[in-house]
C-alpha cells in the first residue's frame, strides 16, 4: 500500500506533500490550542506502539501466509483524529527512513493515503456515527470493520490515481483499480477484525484504560461535524474533478503520461525554475547538436498513439555504451574515496 | 519466525551507522537533508522513457557511502528486500507496451522494457538516497533539521518520542513474540486472536508507561512545551557542500553524460 | 536550611479501583537525613514517592514539604525541591540525547542556555558520565542509564533526593559504584529499594511499609537488624549480616 518513489512524478508528489502538510499543521494547532499534557508523551508510546505491533506477524486464517497491521484506524480510535494524523505521519516518516518503505517524496503521498481517509473521513462518519449511542462489543466491530474497509479502499484508491496521475506506470485505470481494490479490500477485512477485536479486547480487560485515553482527547467532544463535511466534500469535488478530467481527455485511460500533464496542467515551480533555464543554457552551448529538446518531446508525445519513430541505432549503442562507462568511473571513483581512507587511518 | 528479530536488528544497525563520525555524518543536518531531497526530486522529475541520464546520478549515492563508510552490502540487501511495490506496478509496463523504441544492433527493445528500467533505476536511486541520509545523519539531528525548517514542533517532538521508544517497546515485543514463539508450533497458536491479546497486553502496558514517562517529565518541570538546546549552524564546509551537490545535480539533469561519453568512444 | 522537611500526617491514598495503598502513614523526615523506605512487593512504596512530588494526592492527610503544604498551586514549586529518580530508567529518560535529556529540567526551569551546559555538565560530571553526552539513551548499559537518570534530576539541584529501586537489576559493580555516589550526596536521599544492603550502607535511617502503614521507624542498623519484624513484613534480613 506504500506509494514509491519511482513510480511518482514531481508534480504528483510535490502536490501531495503540500496536501499533507496542510493538514499536519493544521492538526498541530488544533492539538496547540487544546492538548492535555498527557497527551505528548501518549502520542509518543502509542505511534512506537504501532510500529512494534506492524513487526509482529500472524497467520492470516485460510490463507497460510502470514501478515501484519497497519493500525491507522487502532490510533484514529484511540486518540481522536488530530493527534491521530500526527502520530501517523511519525510512524510513516520513521518507516520511510529506516525501513525505506515507499520514499522521501512518496512520503507525502503515503501520509495522505494512511492518514486523512482514517483521520477525517472513516473515524468522524463511520466509527463515532455507529458508536456514539452505545459502544457494545458488537457494534465497535461492525464500526471497526466498516471504517478499515472504507479507509483502506479510498486508500488504495488514492494510490491508484497517484499512480496514473504521475504517468511512469502503463497500467490502465480500470485494470490497475480492479488489481488494488480487491486484494486492499480482503486486507481491510482483516485489518478490522483486528482493529475491532484489540478495541473490544483492550475494553474487556482494563476499562479504566479508555478513561485515561479518551479523558486525554478532550478533543473529541469539540470536534466539528461541519467542518469535516465540508473538507470532505473539497476532497470529493477535488477528486471527482480530477477524475472526470481524466475521463475525459482518455477515455480508454490508456497511455496516461507525465508530459500529458506537463503539457495541460500547470508545471510545479522547481520545473518551471530550471528546465526552461537549461533548455536556454543548452541552446547557446552547442555541445550536443543532435540532442534537442523539440525532437524527445515529439517522441514522447507521440507514445500516446503507440507509434514510436525509428530510433538511430546508433543513438542507442552510444547511450548505452556511455552507461556501461559511467557506472564504471562512478564504482572505480568510489573504491578510490575508500583506499583512501584507508590509508589515512 | 525470527522476521522481527532481522527487522529489529535492521534498524538498530541503520541506528549505529549514523552515529559515525566521518565527513559525511559532520555535515549539517539540513543540508544533508535539502541536497538529498533535491537529488529524489531531480531524479523523480525524468521523463518516462529515460535510463541515461540517470546513470551518472548514481554518483550521489556512491559518494556518501564511500565517504560515510556505509558497507554497500548493506544497502544492496535493504534494496532487495524494500518493498517492491513499484517494481511490481511496473512489471506492467514491458506487457501492455510492446512498441518498439530502441535497437541495439538489430535487438529491438520496446518501450515498455525502457519505461521499466526507468523504473527500476529511479527506485534504487531514490531509496538508496533515504537509507544514506539515515545511515549518516542521527535521527534526532534530522529532527532538529526538520523543526529548522518550520516543520510542526508538535509533529518534531512526536518523532523524537517515537524515535526514543521505538526501541524500549520493540524490545519488549521481541520478548513477547519469543514467548509466543517458542511455544507454538506449526502455525497453530500464531493466529489472529493470539495476535490481538498479544497487541492487547503491549497495548496496557504501553499506556501505563506512558503514565510514568509523564510523571517523570512532571517532576521535571514539564509545563507542556517540550524545550530543547540546538545550537548547530551550518559552517563553511556545509555550505561548499550544498553548492558542490546542487551544481553537479543539475548539470547531470541536464546533459547527457553517458551518451557524450558514449559517442566520444564511437568516433 | 533548616526547611528541608518532609512531613506526611497521617496521608492515606485509595487508587481509582478501591484498592487502598495508603492508610494513615506518618513521618518527619528533616534535613540532611538519609532514609530508607523498606517493604514487600505491593506494600505501598511507589505510591508513597508518587506522593512526594504530588504526582498522587492523599485523599486524606497532609504533607508539607519545607514550608509549603501539598497542594495544586503549591505543586510546582515543591517539583523543584523534590527530585525523583524513578525506578526503571527508560521511563526517566525521554528525551533523544543524553544532553537533551539532562538539560530538559533545566530548561525547564528557565535558566540562560550558559547556565543550563554548566549544570548539565556539572551534573554529568558528578555520576561520571560527561562522555555520554551525545549517546542516545538506547545505546547506554542499564548501569550508565541509571547514572544519566541520577544526572537528570540532581541538574535541576533539588533539596532533597528520592529514588525508587536505583540498584534494580545492576551488575554487581555498577551497583558498587552507584553505592559510592550515593554516600557522596549531601541533600537530604530518601531511598525505597528491596535492597536491604544498600540501605544499610547508605541511609542511617529506615522506615519499614507494610500494608500501607508505617510499621517501624528507626535507625537502619536497629531496624534492619530485627529478624521478627523483617520476617513479619516479608522481608529478611541484609545478606551481609546472614553470613555472621
Amino acid at each position: 500500500m506504500h506509494m514509491a518513489d519511482a513510480l511518482l512524478s514531481p508534480a504528483v508528489g510535490t502536490t501531495f506533500w503540500a496536501g499533507s502538510l496542510g493538514i499536519i499543521a493544521y492538526c498541530s494547532k488544533r492539538l496547540k490550542n487544546d492538548i492535555n499534557e498527557k497527551m505528548v508523551p501518549l502520542m509518543g508510546v502509542l505511534a512506537a506502539f504501532i510500529f512494534a505491533g506492524q513487526m509482529i506477524n500472524f497467520t492470516i486464517p485460510g490463507t497460510g501466509s502470514s501478515g501484519h497491521i497497519g493500525g491507522g484506524m487502532i490510533l484514529a480510535i484511540l486518540l481522536g483524529p488530530s493527534a491521530a494524523f500526527i502520530a501517523i505521519a511519525s510512524v510513516l516518516a520513521i518507516q520511510s527512513l529506516f525501513f525505506a518503505d515507499g520514499g522521501i517524496l512518496a512520503l507525502g503521498c503515503n501520509i495522505w493515503n494512511m492518514g486523512v481517509y482514517p483521520c477525517f473521513v472513516a473515524y468522524p462518519l463511520i466509527y463515532r456515527t455507529i458508536t456514539r449511542r452505545d459502544k457494545t462489543p458488537g457494534r465497535i466491530m461492525i464500526a471497526s470493520m466498516l471504517s478499515v474497509i472504507v479507509a483502506l479502499g479510498l486508500g488504495s484508491f488514492s494510490v491508484v490515481l497517484q499512480t496514473l496521475l504521475s504517468g511512469r506506470s502503463e497500467l490502465p485505470f480500470a485494470a490497475f483499480a480492479a488489481l488494488m481494490l480487491p486484494i486492499h479490500l480482503a486486507i481491510a477485512v482483516g485489518e478490522g477484525f483486528i482493529t475491532g477485536g484489540f478495541v473490544n479486547y483492550v475494553r474487556s480487560v482494563r476499562p479504566e484504560i479508555f478513561d485515561i485515553v479518551e479523558g486525554t482527547g478532550k478533543l473529541r467532544e469539540s470536534f466539528s461535524m461541519k467542518k469535516v463535511l465540508i473538507s470532505i466534500s473539497l476532497l470529493v469535488i477535488i477528486t471527482g474533478g480530477i477524475l472526470s478530467w481524466f475521463a475525459s481527455t482518455h477515455p480508454d485511460g490508456l497511455e496516461w503520461s507525465i508530459e500529458k500533464i506537463y503539457g495541460t496542467a500547470e508545471l510545479p515551480g522547481h520545473e518551471n525554475g530550471i528546465v526552461p533555464k537549461l533548455k536556454d543554457i543548452q541552446e547557446k552551448t552547442t555541445i550536443l547538436p543532435d540532442y534537442d529538446f523539440a525532437g524527445k518531446e515529439n517522441r514522447e508525445t507521440a507514445g500516446t498513439e503507440k507509434s514510436w519513430p525509428a530510433v538511430n541505432a546508433g543513438a542507442s549503442v552510444s547511450g548505452l555504451l556511455g552507461s556501461v562507462m559511467v557506472i564504471g568511473l562512478i564504482s572505480i571513483f568510489g573504491f578510490v574515496i575508500r583506499i583512501f581512507k584507508r590509508i589515512r587511518n | 519466525m525470527l522476521t522481527f528479530d532481522k527487522e529489529y536488528f535492521n534498524i538498530g544497525y541503520l541506528d549505529t551507522l549514523s552515529y559515525k563520525d566521518t565527513f559525511m555524518h559532520r555535515i549539517d543536518p539540513r543540508i544533508k537533508l535539502l541536497t538529498s531531497l533535491a537529488f529524489i526530486l531531480l531524479v523523480i522529475s525524468f521523463p518516462k522513457y529515460e535510463i541515461s541520464k540517470m546513470i551518472p546520478f548514481l554518483v550521489f549515492p556512491v559518494v556518501i557511502l564511500s565517504i560515510g563508510d556505509i558497507p554497500l552490502i548493506f544497502i544492496l540487501k535493504k534494496l532487495l528486500i524494500v518493498s517492491p511495490f513499484a517494481l511490481f506496478v511496473g512489471i506492467f509496463n514491458p506487457i501492455l507496451d510492446t512498441a518498439p523504441m530502441y535497437s541495439i544492433y538489430g535487438v529491438g527493445i520496446s518501450g515498455g522494457w525502457v519505461s521499466y528500467f526507468s523504473i527500476i533505476m529511479k527506485f534504487i536511486l531514490t531509496i538508496s538516497t533515504a537509507l544514506l541520509l539515515i545511515a549518516t545523519t542521527s535521527f534526532p539531528g534530522i529532527c532538529i533539521a526538520l523543526e529548522k525548517l518550520f516543520v510542526p514542533k508538535i509533529l518534531v517532538v512526536q518523532l523524537l518520542f517515537l524515535y526514543r521508544y521505538l526501541f524500549v517497546l520493540a524490545e519488549e515485543t521481541m520478548r513477547i513474540v519469543r514467548a509466543r514463539n517458542m511455544r507454538t508450533f506449526g502455525r497453530k497458536g500464531q493466529g489472529m486472536r493470539v495476535f490481538i491479546q498479544i497487541a492487547g497486553t503491549l497495548f496496557v502496558r504501553t499506556v501505563e508507561r506512558s503514565e510514568r514517562i509523564y510523571h517523570a517529565m512532571c517532576s521535571r518541570g514539564f509545563d507542556g512545551r517540550i524545550r530543547m538546546m540546538k545550537n548547530f549552524k551550518p559552517g563553511f564546509i556545509d555550505i561548499i557542500f550544498a553548492v558542490v551537490t546542487i551544481t553537479v545535480f543539475v548539470i547531470l539533469r541536464k546533459y547527457d553524460i553517458a551518451k557524450i561519453l558514449g559517442d566520444l568512444i564511437l568516433q | 536550611m533548616s526547611h528541608h522537611i518532609i512531613d506526611f500526617k497521617d496521608v492515606h491514598f485509595a487508587y481509582p479501583d478501591r484498592t487502598e495503598a495508603l492508610s494513615g502513614i506518618s513521618f518527619r523526615i528533616t534535613h540532611g537525613e538519609s532514609v530508607g523506605i523498606v517493604g514487600a512487593n505491593g506494600a505501598g512504596k511507589s505510591t508513597l514517592i508518587s506522593h512526594m512530588n504530588g504526582y498522587l494526592m492523599p485523599a486524606k492527610g497532609r504533607i508539607i514539604i519545607g514550608d509549603a503544604q501539598l497542594d495544586k498551586t503549591t505543586r510546582s514549586d515543591i517539583r523543584k525541591k523534590v527530585g525523583v529518580v524513578f525506578q526503571n530508567p527508560d521511563d526517566q529518560l525521554f528525551m533523544p540525547t543524553v544532553f537533551d535529556d539532562v538539560s530538559f529540567g533545566p530548561l525547564n526551569l528557565g535558566l540562560s542556555e550558559e547556565r543550563v551546559i554548566e549544570r548539565v555538565n556539572e551534573a554529568l560530571n558528578t555520576v561520571g558520565c560527561y562522555d555520554l553526552k551525545d549517546k542516545p539513551p538506547h545505546r547506554l548499559s542499564l548501569g550508565q542509564k541509571r547514572a544519566v537518570s541520577i544526572a537528570t534530576v540532581i541538574a535541576m539541584q533539588p533539596d532533597i533526593l528520592v529514588m525508587d529501586e536505583p540498584a534494580a537489576n545492576l551488575d554487581p559493580k555498577s551497583r558498587r559504584q552507584l553505592i559510592n555516589l550515593l554516600k557522596e550526596f549531601k541533600h537530604s536521599k530518601i531511598i525505597a529499594s528491596h535492597d536491604l544492603d544498600l540501605i544499610l550502607d547508605v541511609c542511617e535511617r529506615c522506615i519499614v511499609i507494610g500494608a500501607g502503614k508505617v510499621r517501624a521507624d528507626g535507625p537502619a542498623g536497629e531496624v534492619l537488624l530485627n529478624e521478627k519484624l523483617m520476617k513479619e513484613n516479608n522481608l529478611e534480613l541484609p545478606l551481609s549480616l546472614q553470613r555472621r
